[in-house]
């Protein structure tokens, strides 16, 4: 199973989507619920999730197709994150309490979304990483820049799919704003700044306000107006950055 | 006009207020602040006829425009505030902490502007900090504050994400969302450097991962402890 796989399957599979979706009957939705527990979810978070499928029957085939996206990436930093803090002599002690906190909370992700899908949960793909990302601190610490500023973006990028199933937009953005939190760390301790600022955006528009006319902004740099939005990236864009991780 | 203007702002002011009784004076001009519909808060500030702050409450509307003005208003009270940091810079503030500052004071103006450029005529009047809590020349006072209103601000965004029914602004608050996100990881992180700080199991549930979302009746009433101006939300969308 790889990434790919995984994407097309999900969008070749829309017609018969809710036959497929099936199993959110109502002996699976307290399986559902049951998973949750199992996977150490707090009631109020399982609690939360069911209630939006209980409003509204089953959560939409988009909304499955978006938890599974971001299993799969949860799933590549969870590893990501663990073997380097199994490879001996990579992170300098001064650091390990921030990756080990990066850690923790991708793990609890994958238990999360694992235990929201239940049995519409992708394996855990095989993955590969370049040479040296575990033997070089330089290199694991831009990987996980990579990952992480990636992941942010990919979350964004589904919020919009989420619109019509609430509770899951909710606890999504709360895995994003998670994201972002360990993007800028780990961007700070590359000697950079916490925020992106994008060359790609030479537009300097937002939502049809064009930002570089605005009041009170005189002297602003072009960093400032890029940074003061994160930008999102496509399921595609983001299935190209993770390629190279791709077993 | 008088007696409506009277009703209107003196019924939200909050409860332990006597009522204030408005001078001629000072309804004319603030009458007329009102009707040119801007800056009732340059009046409010001239207070010695009245020492009791006399304001009209804002009120964020209904729909989509009440949550881009519940935004818009949390964007002022961050700009106001690292406006400040950057205007009076605590002792002993280093170059890297007043690029960092200085970074997240032009984000929280661009917001602002932003928000107010987006909302055009439902914007909400410039809001009146309350700062007295806090020491601008202690950096402590400062970076906690900061930290407190920058969790603040992700925790009212993913609160918030759930009423936008605009998929537009739904997009655009994602783009803020983590912007704030990173300011509050390096805020903590300057607290406290390279702990578990800057995603703490203070902030973050450590057995879910998931970051605070909370609703506008739970942001709205710690915000306001730093606004002078009373802001109602009677109408927002649930």
């Amino acid at each position: 199973m790889n990434l790919f796989k995984i994407i097309s399957d999900i969008e070749q599979i829309d017609p018969e989507v809710s036959e497929r979706y099936s199993f959110y009957s109502r002996r699976n939705l307290l399986k559902f619920g049951s998973n949750l527990v199992a996977a150490g979810i707090p009631a109020i978070v399982a609690g939360s999730l069911n209630k939006a499928l209980a409003q509204s029957g089953a959560p939409s085939a988009a909304a499955v197709a978006t938890l599974q996206f971001a299993l799969t990436l949860e799933y590549l930093e969870d590893e990501f994150y663990r073997m380097g803090l199994a490879a001996s002599g990579l992170i300098p002690a001064a650091d390990t309490k921030v990756i080990a906190q990066i850690s923790k909370h991708e793990a609890a992700h994958v238990a999360l979304l694992k235990g929201a899908l239940g049995t519409a949960a992708p394996a855990k793909p095989t993955f590969k990483y370049p040479t040296g990302t575990f033997t070089s601190y330089a290199t694991f610490l831009a990987t996980a820049r990579a990952l992480e500023d990636t992941g942010v973006a990919a979350y964004k990028g589904q919020a919009g799919e989420l619109i019509n199933d609430k509770a899951i937009l909710t606890t999504a953005l709360q895995i994003h704003s998670v994201e972002a939190r360990h993007a800028s760390e780990v961007r700070r301790i590359l000697g950079l700044k916490g925020w992106v600022s994008d060359p790609a955006q030479t537009t300097f528009t937002q939502g049809g306000v064009a930002l570089k006319t605005l009041p009170n902004t005189t002297g602003f740099t072009d960093d400032s107006f890029r940074e003061a939005f994160d930008e999102p990236l496509t399921k595609a864009a983001v299935l190209a950055i993770a390629a190279p991780f791709l077993g | 006009m008088k007696k409506q203007q009277e009703e209107v702002s003196l019924g939200m002011l909050p409860g332990q207020l006597e009522p204030v009784r408005v001078g001629r004076r000072l309804f004319l001009r603030y009458a007329g602040a009102f009707a040119t519909g801007g800056a009732i808060l340059a009046s409010c500030k001239n207070g010695e006829e009245n020492p009791t702050t006399v304001m009209a409450p804002v009120d964020l509307g209904s729909g989509d425009v009440s949550i881009l003005n519940y935004a818009y208003a949390l964007e002022q009270l961050e700009a106001a505030f690292y406006t400040q940091v950057i205007a009076t810079p605590y002792s002993g503030m280093t170059d890297a902490e007043k690029t960092l500052l200085t970074d997240i004071r032009n984000h929280e103006i661009i917001h602002r502007e932003f928000f107010k450029a987006a909302l055009g005529a439902n914007a909400i009047a410039a809001l009146t900090p309350n700062f007295t809590t806090i020491t601008f020349t202690d950096r402590s006072s400062v970076l906690n504050t900061a930290k407190a209103f920058e969790d603040l601000g992700v925790s009212a965004y993913n609160g918030a994400g759930s009423l936008i029914k605009d998929v537009n602004y739904l997009a655009l608050a994602g783009k803020i969302v983590s912007v704030e996100a990173r300011h509050a990881a390096a805020i903590r992180d300057l607290l406290n450097p390279k702990s578990a700080d800057f995603a703490g199991d203070d902030i973050v549930a450590p057995a879910t991962g998931l970051d605070k979302a909370d609703a506008p009746s739970v942001v709205l009433p710690i915000a306001q402890t730093y606004v002078k101006t009373q802001i109602t939300a009677t109408n927002l969308p649930k």
